[in-house]
């Protein structure tokens, strides 16, 4: 009879397992919405030396991402109601921070650091905890969720030249280029992110969205795609896709974006840079920039007259 | 020996147990059916996301948990502050227990028949009640308030610390100030079994057979302040606190003027697709008193002086084998002053929930001793020292299903009462105790899966056995004391919300 009851015993045990372990194979699947698709196939990401392979992040990207990027990648996470700006819709292969021109994809490379840095002002996180692997394999699983992947490759990163020193007179170029390209109707006359047409932006998805605040935030304060002068100058290049933020690439000459990153440096008041040393040596005040005159023939003989040479 | 116990124990399990157990899986069959619940934990609520992304199975934290909580509860994206929270944002949770468990011990004393017995009871019960709140007062201002109650409702502060975060704007200059968990990183608060011996870590809580030091326990919560400093990404931690040696007693009743040390360093590195492993230690140095006024023959608090010294030091390893299994191993030596071994030390009666209800004082029955100016040690007393180690594994199936394993060993290597003791000492023996005399060997298997898994409430159905095993405690037969064995099983809703 005790042996009887022995068995009883483990088997109420062994059914609790089973029933949970059961259970749990049925409700591994997603949380909110319908069944994902079948992903299009197993992708590959290349970061350095390392190869990360979609199927071996779909536990991550369920633990960690799809509550807000939702498990078929669409931006529909159960937090996305709650969530401004809105999460990135996986589906659009369309991404802010990219190394490429506008409307390309962008390489594994700027959707791994992209993890890794997080993204300021808004709720994503910066997943540095991870190990490599598991970013690489999160970059291969994120393309699995757009064809876009399989039809086209990433664009050519941009080459950034070397930056040119900061002078007054490269920040009075800036502020009068900040002028002139109207980025003043967006972020306001002082950086605020308070320009008059601040108020009607959307995003390609038609959902609010802000400019960036320059004045806000002290020497910690970040970028959405980054913190240093080059990070700043690639976001003029490259645009932010998906965001009324335009790629200058084919507006601005590179002196120029170098100009225009060291005259945006100075609307964060609260920040030491060497950007705001160079304008306080000024006196703290931007000189009006005056427009060089091209060089000719007429005007060459006149610097010479007038001792000037090369 | 053993298997005649684990007869016994089986033969006494009655039919409706199993009937019970089996209601049981209907009722939780019915209850995972229907999804989605609505509630919001404070932290998932506030920053939207969901309770997987910190915890590797609630409450225990994953490493990005960790990370937050060593960040002051703060993701560091400029959404810290609370003036970025829904003003209807309520950062309270609740988390309580409804159980059903079968209890069984041995060798317990009794008047009738043989006078020993195993005692086995079984029943639906509940767990205390916490409330957790938590967060940013401020960016870079965080807290945490836990009132926290026995299964009767008998509050108490589990937790009450405020902290000042990354100070200068270094994340190596944090300082915490209340009651608050030693920064143990297998964290026993965030363990994730219940049951009564299983659901504490004994390495945390050893105490040699009539050792009257209660103050090294470094599973409870304590008072007093501590320094936290991490890198960026959290590979490296160091941390160091000083605590007063109350054993997070309350109004200056134990241990006043005494104060004790604790420091932990640990650094993790990437093995590639292995993971991150993490490797570390511990040093726990202090010192308590073991004489106190009286009067009445009850000691006056805040009166302890005669302090005596006491250590307890180990290594800690993280182990992570792929993104599946993982395995945590704690090891301790301890060493008390003789005067603690000789039962001197605790001079208050604890609730057993962290509170206190009375003082005590010899000469009554089963008070400890107090240190009276002129006493002076029997021969042959010794400083209890001794070694332990917990083994926790974890096969983690998916988010939503985790299974538990624990090994936990506490072996004494040299007793209080040494070879030349000739008195009755407070372990209750007469002349040198047994060399094996309170070791422990335990382990406890379970698992917890959550029907649902979204970052507004935890629900997590939880069962788990806990064997227990602590040589010459029981009653006295002869000269030697009996081992007992304790056996648990447990299934329950652990929800919080």
């Amino acid at each position: 009879m005790n042996d009887l009851k022995r068995v009883h015993f483990f088997s109420a045990i062994l059914t609790f397992v089973l029933a949970g372990f059961t259970l749990a194979q049925a409700q591994d699947a997603p949380d909110v919405g319908p069944h994902p698709p079948a992903p299009l196939k197993n992708m590959e990401s290349h970061i350095g030396n390392i190869t990360g392979h979609s199927k071996d992040a779909k536990g991550d990207y369920r633990r960690y991402c799809a509550g807000c990027h939702g498990d078929l990648g669409d931006g529909q996470g159960e937090n996305t109601p709650w969530l401004d700006p809105k999460p990135r819709n996986f589906t659009l292969a369309t991404f802010k921070c990219r190394s490429t021109l506008t409307g390309t994809l962008p390489t594994d490379e700027d959707l791994y650091n992209t993890i890794a840095r997080g993204l300021t002002n808004s709720n994503m996180p910066i997943w540095n905890t991870f190990t490599k692997e598991q970013r690489a394999n999160l970059v291969a699983y994120i393309k699995t969720f757009s064809p876009r992947w399989e039809k086209e490759k990433p664009g050519e990163p941009i080459k950034i030249p070397a930056e040119p020193p900061v002078t007054i007179e490269s920040i009075s170029h800036g502020k009068a280029l900040f002028t002139k390209l109207e980025c003043w109707k967006c972020h306001g006359p002082e950086g605020k992110g308070d320009g008059p047409s601040a108020s009607t932006l959307t995003d390609s998805q038609d959902n609010p969205i802000r400019p960036y605040n320059f004045a806000a935030g002290g020497d910690d304060s970040r970028f959405k795609c980054g913190s240093t002068n080059a990070d700043v100058y690639k976001i003029f290049i490259t645009g932010l896709d998906g965001t009324p933020m335009p790629s200058f690439a084919d507006v601005i000459q590179p002196n120029d974006a170098w100009d225009l990153v060291h005259f945006l440096r100075v609307l964060q008041v609260k920040r030491h840079s060497k950007e705001n040393d160079v304008l306080k040596a000024a006196g703290g005040r931007i000189p009006p920039y005056v427009e060089k005159q091209a060089e000719t023939p007429a005007n060459q003989l006149e610097n010479r007259a007038a001792g000037g040479g090369n | 020996m053993r298997m005649r116990e684990q007869s016994r124990v089986f033969g006494t399990l009655p039919w409706s147990d199993s009937l019970a157990a089996t209601v049981l899986i209907l009722v939780f069959m019915v209850v995972s059916g229907s999804q989605r619940a609505n509630a919001l934990p404070a932290f998932a609520r506030k920053y939207g996301l969901r309770c997987s992304a910190c915890h590797e199975s609630w409450p225990m934290l994953n490493y990005f948990g960790q990370k937050f909580k060593d960040n002051g509860y703060q993701l560091m994206n400029d959404r810290d502050a609370p003036i970025w929270q829904n003003p209807s944002y309520w950062p309270v949770t609740f988390r309580i227990t409804p159980i059903w468990h079968r209890v069984s011990t041995g060798k317990v004393p009794v008047d009738e028949g043989s006078g020993i017995t195993r005692v086995t009871s079984s029943g639906f019960d509940l767990s205390g009640l916490d409330f957790h709140t938590g967060g940013t007062l401020e960016k870079n201002f965080s807290f945490y308030v836990l009132p926290s109650s026995d299964p009767t409702g008998t509050f108490h502060f589990e937790s009450v610390f405020g902290r000042l975060d990354n100070l200068w704007g270094s994340p190596w200059l944090n300082v915490k100030f209340g009651k608050f968990e030693l920064d143990n990183l297998l964290s026993e608060k965030r363990i994730l079994t219940l049951t009564g011996n299983g659901g504490i870590y004994q390495t945390y809580h050893f105490i040699p057979v009539g050792d009257g030091n209660i103050f090294g326990q470094i599973g409870d919560n304590q008072l007093g302040v501590e320094y936290m400093g991490h890198s960026a990404n959290d590979r490296t931690r160091i941390s160091a606190a000083l605590i007063s040696s109350s054993d997070g007693n309350v109004n200056l009743s134990t241990g006043a003027n005494s104060y004790t040390a604790f420091f932990t360093g640990s650094q993790a590195f990437d093995a590639g697709k292995l993971g991150v492993q993490r490797i570390g230690f511990y040093a726990m140095v202090g010192e308590a008193a073991t004489f106190y006024l009286t009067s009445g023959n009850v000691p006056l608090g805040g009166t302890g002086i005669s302090n005596k010294g006491f250590s307890r030091e180990g290594f800690v390893g993280q182990f992570y084998f792929g993104p599946h299994f993982d395995v945590t191993v704690v090891t301790q030596h301890g060493e008390d002053n003789a005067w603690f071994g000789q039962g001197y030390g605790n001079a208050i009666q604890s609730d057993g929930n962290g509170g206190t209800t009375a003082t005590c004082s010899s000469p009554t029955p089963g008070c400890p001793l107090n240190n009276l100016p002129g006493t002076a040690l029997p021969i042959g007393s010794r400083s209890p020292t001794w070694n332990g180690y917990t083994v926790e594994a974890h096969y983690v199936y998916s988010p939503q299903l985790i299974f538990i394993s624990r090994f936990e060993a506490e072996r004494m290597s040299q007793q209080a009462d040494g070879p030349l003791y000739t008195a009755t000492g407070p372990s209750g023996y007469t002349g040198p105790a047994p060399s094996n005399l309170g070791n422990i060997t335990t382990y406890t298997v379970g698992y917890r899966y959550n029907p649902f898994m979204t970052s507004r409430a935890g629900f997590a159905w939880h069962n788990e056995y806990n064997w227990l095993h602590q040589d010459g405690t029981g009653p006295m037969v002869g000269a030697t004391g009996l081992n007992v064995n304790t056996s648990e099983l447990l299934l329950g809703f652990d929800f919080d919300f």
